[in-house]
């Protein structure tokens, strides 16, 4: 059950409407993706599921995962525009729906690629604004994106993880969540670790060093408003 | 944790003599993400983004998806021509907050108050009687705090999602945020504002949330109004006394309630009600076969 504790949980955000779980929600599953990747793929194919399948076009939520796949805020006007901005920017996109029953009726699948580098995020949008990404990279994940993450991909391997702990433990951050998620046994997996406070540079260079440690992803907080006044 | 309740926070305020505006500041100031002026600064703005919404909604707008749009206008010219019911604040409030709601539709910015589909209502109150009680920038920003730690209340203690209550979980709690908030900027006691939330929100109860093509538009908007206005009237009858037999935490709570009990089809699912009417099927059909809603070829 959501627990609504401040004031600007229920007055806010700012948004551009019509609908937070519909049109704000998109945009930071957008965005959520894009930092995922790392860089503004250059062909999208968005698979709309449920509620979003069905009502996508008059909520634009199209529009919406496209925007924050360009970056944009979701209080950004140009939303509207996300067709125009995104042949502009060079990124090909393909909106299909999917009657397969999925356990959100809010949820959408972006498959990203850019030169030979593809990877899929599920996303769904639980409302007010709020996300979790259930899926990335064929691994089974929880991201609500409200508090920053590292995602390491790596081989699965024994003491792979206390080494990463290690590295934490000496910089003296403490971890609030961690996730760990595999393809098969020896096989890629991929790490989620949630901290109490920003990581150190020095500690993602040395999970860099980690032998069978793959793409490290750094998942900053996604603010569900900015803080401009 | 502890679910605040109402009559706590009155009993609060009474022994303090405190308003509700400044139980609800301070309230956010222990919180510790924000301090006093950046509450401030925040709550300025979102002031600022409602009042442009009004703005640009009153100047006619169309929806996204073609369904809705230019009844702010409408409003406003048949209200400057003079009604023959005579001009009102009632009038004034619900024209506001269909303007804002209609503005959401059209993908513009808006503040959400407390959701997307229910943002007209506050608003829609506030910016109808600032002028006629003389409330300065602070008191306006006291209007949406007393607004916004009552939305608190009511969705810790029941629910502010149509999907989770239907639309009385969104504009009857907005109705019953701006009833409270409407008793304590024009003088009323937190007893008093308790009794406005209450009735405001008895008066909302069981309405479904039965959105035609799933759009944050029918019966949406014009939902809007009549929170802004049920708003009022409960205002209104706290303010001369009138007190709700049921108390105020004990309606929230029914309000949970019933929304639990409500069927899915009911709760934004577009599955029955209004959404499934004859008509609404065809906008339906034609929103998934065009893309976009002709009303002249419905």
């Amino acid at each position: 059950m959501t627990i609504f504790r401040s004031l600007f949980d229920i007055i806010g955000p700012v948004m551009v409407g019509p609908s937070s779980s519909h049109t704000a929600g998109a945009v930071r599953i957008g965005l959520a993706s894009r930092s995922i990747f790392g860089e503004q793929p250059d062909k999208v194919d968005i698979t709309l599921y449920g509620s979003f399948g069905h009502t996508y076009k008059g909520h634009g939520t199209d529009l919406a995962l496209i925007a924050g796949l360009l970056g944009l805020s979701t209080e950004s006007v140009e939303i509207r525009s996300a067709y125009q901005l995104a042949d502009k920017a060079g990124m090909k996109v393909r909106i299909n729906t999917s009657g397969e029953i999925t356990e959100h009726p809010n949820t959408a699948r972006l498959f990203m690629h850019k030169d030979n580098r593809s990877m899929s995020v599920t996303g769904i949008s639980t409302g007010g604004g709020m996300i979790d990404l259930i899926e990335i990279d064929g691994f089974d994940v929880h991201v609500s994106c409200d508090e920053p993450v590292v995602l390491i991909f790596h081989r699965d391997r024994p003491g792979l993880i206390a080494r990463v702990t290690h590295i934490l433990a000496d910089e003296k951050v403490n971890v609030s969540q961690m996730e760990v998620s595999r393809k098969a046994r020896g096989e890629t997996a991929l790490m989620l670790i949630a901290t109490d406070g920003e990581i150190p540079e020095r500690a993602l260079r040395g999970f860099e060093l980690i032998e069978d440690v793959g793409t490290i992803v750094f998942l900053s907080a996604l603010k569900r408003e900015s803080d401009t006044v | 944790m502890l679910i605040e309740q109402y009559l706590q926070v009155n009993e609060i305020c009474h022994q303090e003599k405190k308003a509700l505006s400044r139980y609800f500041f301070e309230r956010e100031v222990a919180l510790g993400a924000l301090d006093e002026t950046a509450i401030l600064d925040k709550m300025e703005r979102n002031l600022e983004v409602m009042e442009k919404a009004a703005a640009d909604g009153l100047k006619g707008v169309d929806s996204f998806s073609g369904l809705s749009g230019g009844d702010a206008k409408r409003l406003l010219e048949y209200r400057s021509m003079g009604s023959p019911l005579g001009d009102s604040h009632y009038l004034e409030a619900a024209m506001n907050a269909v303007a804002i709601n209609e503005v959401n539709a059209s993908m513009g910015i808006i503040c959400a108050t407390p959701t997307a589909g229910s943002s007209g209502v506050v608003p829609g109150v506030l910016l109808a009687f600032r002028d006629r009680l003389k409330l300065d920038r602070r008191k306006q920003l006291d209007f949406l705090i007393t607004s916004g730690g009552v939305g608190i209340l009511i969705g810790n203690q029941a629910s502010l999602s149509g999907a989770q209550g239907g639309c009385q979980a969104e504009v009857g709690s907005a109705s019953a945020m701006a009833a409270a908030a409407l008793v304590e900027a024009a003088g009323g006691t937190p007893l008093q504002s308790g009794h406005a939330l209450a009735i405001a929100l008895k008066n909302l109860l069981g309405l479904t949330c039965d959105p035609v093509a799933s759009l944050v538009e029918v019966p949406c908007i014009k939902r809007n109004a009549i929170g802004a206005v049920n708003a009022i009237i409960a205002a209104e009858m706290a303010l001369a006394g009138v007190e709700s037999r049921i108390p105020v935490d004990e309606v929230i709570q029914a309000m949970g309630s019933i929304g639990r009990m409500m069927p899915v089809a009911l709760r934004e699912t577009a599955l029955g009600g209004l959404a499934q009417t004859p008509t609404a099927c065809r906008i339906m059909e034609m929103l998934q076969s065009k893309g976009h809603i002709d009303l002249k070829s419905l």
